[in-house]
């Protein structure tokens, strides 16, 4: 079957919780990769939060880090997922392949989804 | 641990971006049904590990570990046992 899971997230938010906790939240929940690209652009920030929420939802992952869900940006631009740890084991223990993503952020916010197959959801 | 129950409280009117008051709602109550988001979430573990001087473990960073105040003071009981 296929799953599917979104997020909205407020890029003010993201940037108050950058200015309020700094690197302790920065290091928690994205990766080096991530944060080498997207560390001074909250809309960026936002945006990969909300795709690591809407893998959550998707593959209904719970107990898992979020810098164990990282957004790898491709040469062209284009955003894909990768799974580690304890969320890419919760994910192979479901039969989840084929992880698509897509990202869009605007003004105030920025949004993810996630669809997989899921063969064992 | 009613002293971990009024500093949590703290930390939920600080961070938790309820709708409701963090100082009157009562232990029980459903905290993402109070307006908390996933995000809001991490902004208060953040402040949890600051106050209580712990690290939450990736294994509980759930859902369940943040849906309620007595559910968080357990967890930091758990947390600072030991300690």
């Amino acid at each position: 079957m296929m799953v599917v899971g979104i997020d909205l997230v407020s890029i003010a938010r993201i940037a108050e919780s950058v200015a309020t906790f700094g690197d302790k939240f920065l290091a928690r929940v994205f990766t080096a990769g991530e944060l080498a690209y997207a560390r001074a652009k909250p809309d960026s920030l936002a945006a990969r939060f909300a795709a690591k929420e809407a893998t959550k939802k998707a593959l209904q992952l719970d107990g898992v880090g979020w810098n164990e869900i990282e957004v790898v940006r491709r040469p062209s631009g284009a955003c894909e997922l990768q799974l580690h740890g304890a969320a890419r084991a919760a994910a192979d223990a479901i039969g989840a392949t084929d992880l698509a993503l897509s990202l869009s952020h605007e003004d105030n916010y920025a949004t993810a989804i996630v669809v997989a197959r899921c063969e064992k959801a | 641990m009613s002293e971990n129950v009024g500093k949590i409280r703290s930390i939920l009117k600080e961070h938790g971006r309820l709708t409701k008051d963090a100082e009157s709602l009562e232990e029980s109550a459903d905290l993402y049904q109070a307006g908390m988001t996933s995000h809001a979430s991490v902004n208060v573990m953040l402040a949890l590990e600051g106050e209580f001087d712990v690290e939450f473990p990736d294994s509980m960073l759930k859902r369940s570990s943040f849906e309620s105040i007595s559910a968080i003071s357990s967890v930091i009981t758990e947390l600072t046992a030991g300690k």
